[in-house]
């Protein structure tokens, strides 16, 4: 149980997978402008991503390493990924529409995005066991999700502030994204 | 060959990847805490973006607009794979040091994009030269990035120690944090400068009509 929670928050805030690892930037600063898509976005990760790495976890360890084939790994995991999400967007747009309006542009953006593939390639890397690999996909979606609305609460506020010019817009939140990096350092010695 | 020029020289500053675009950030951030992981990276998507660039624009007529994502993606995953397998091969250290980010070259938004935007649509030669421009492109800003990371956060370049024993390097630059703040001010710094180029152009330009009307006031 103990090793369950100690992955879980590794996965969360000690090896934050935006602040730390730098995994899912472009979807990080591309939506952060924004609170309640921030929200939205990061459901939407969390949940694919945990999906995405059981999907992957059973075709590593039942398909690819029983042929000979984990060299295989990154191009069989990528056309995994691309084409559950595209699925997974048939699936809401068909069954709930209400859904679709909300998540289905999210949906678009993750289908190719280094989080939702490094995620499942970390699991397989560090041979966890089925019931590991779920609770670290969870955490890290957790993780991602955290990194994005904080981002996001900062951003409406600093549109209030007098920023220079050439800072303005993505400089600036880069420098944020330093600071938040800089709080969750401080996490390194806790495990 | 000035047309294969323009084409390859666009993505070393114009339309730079990293700076301009801000596209493909993670490695940029991730592996660059020395000048040599991080030369590795951009050499490695300089051979991955280049040879998926040959590679689409070969396949361009014969690949269904429909299907076109999925058979890129395949293309620039088979790719990977093999820059993968030469680095595990060759440079067993250098591939350790790449870690997960070698693998999530396939995901590069900057591979796909040149792809779509532009191998897609142009013959061989210049696609070639595309892909081998913005490749050159991102390598020079890689370069950038780690040089300043190494120099401050550990005192050397490649190894070597430059500021001599009384220097104590400042950690936090090879630490994400430094990483994070230190592309914040290059990208402020590379719209500054852009930004005072076009004010040039335009006062030159502003220049360029008011002594045009001057000349055709004093004929008339």
């Amino acid at each position: 149980m103990a090793d369950y929670l100690a992955l879980f928050v590794g996965a969360v805030i000690i090896n934050n997978f935006v602040l730390t690892k730098f995994l899912g930037l472009c979807i990080f600063f591309g939506i952060s402008k924004n609170l309640s898509a921030s929200v939205g976005m990061g459901m939407a990760v969390t949940s694919v991503m945990t999906m995405s790495s059981i999907l992957a976890w059973v075709v590593y360890f039942f398909v690819l390493q029983p042929l000979g084939l984990t060299f295989l790994t990154t191009i069989v995991f990528v056309v995994l990924t691309a084409s559950f999400v595209q699925l997974l967007e048939l699936v809401i747009k068909k069954q709930a529409p209400a859904l679709y309006n909300m998540w289905g542009i999210y949906l678009l953006l993750i289908a190719t995005n280094c989080i939702v593939l490094a995620v499942p390639i970390l699991n397989v890397e560090n041979s966890y066991s089925f019931l590991k690999s779920i609770v670290f996909a969870i955490g890290s979606g957790i993780g991602f999700a955290l990194a994005l609305i904080l981002m996001a609460s900062l951003r409406e506020k600093l549109a209030y502030a007098d920023v220079p010019k050439p800072l303005q817009g993505i400089g600036i939140a880069f420098i944020l994204a330093g600071m938040l990096s800089l709080a969750f350092l401080g996490f390194s010695g806790m495990l | 060959m000035k047309e294969h020029w323009k084409i390859f020289s666009k993505g070393l500053i114009e339309e730079n990847p990293i700076f301009i675009l801000a596209l493909s950030l993670c490695p940029a951030l991730a592996v660059t805490t020395t000048v040599v992981n991080g030369l590795t990276m951009g050499l490695t998507v300089t051979f991955v973006i280049t040879t998926n660039n040959v590679v689409v624009s070969l396949v361009r007529h014969w690949v269904n607009p429909k299907v076109r994502v999925p058979v890129y993606i395949t293309s620039i995953a088979t790719i990977v794979t093999v820059a993968q397998l030469v680095l595990q091969a060759y440079f067993p250290v250098l591939y350790k040091a790449m870690g997960i980010y070698l693998a999530l070259v396939v995901v590069f938004a900057i591979i796909l994009a040149r792809a779509e935007v532009f191998a897609s649509k142009n013959g061989v030669l210049k696609s070639f030269c595309d892909g081998f421009g913005m490749g050159c492109g991102f390598t020079l800003a890689m370069l950038v990035i780690s040089v300043i990371r190494e120099l401050i956060g550990a005192g050397t370049i490649l190894g070597i120690p430059v500021f001599g024993e009384s220097y104590s390097p400042m950690l936090m630059m090879v630490l994400p944090p430094g990483a994070f703040i230190l592309i914040g001010y290059l990208v402020a710094g590379t719209k500054t400068l852009l930004a005072k180029r076009e004010a040039a152009r335009r006062e030159q330009e502003r220049l360029a009509k008011t002594s045009l009307v001057q000349e055709r006031e004093v004929l008339n």
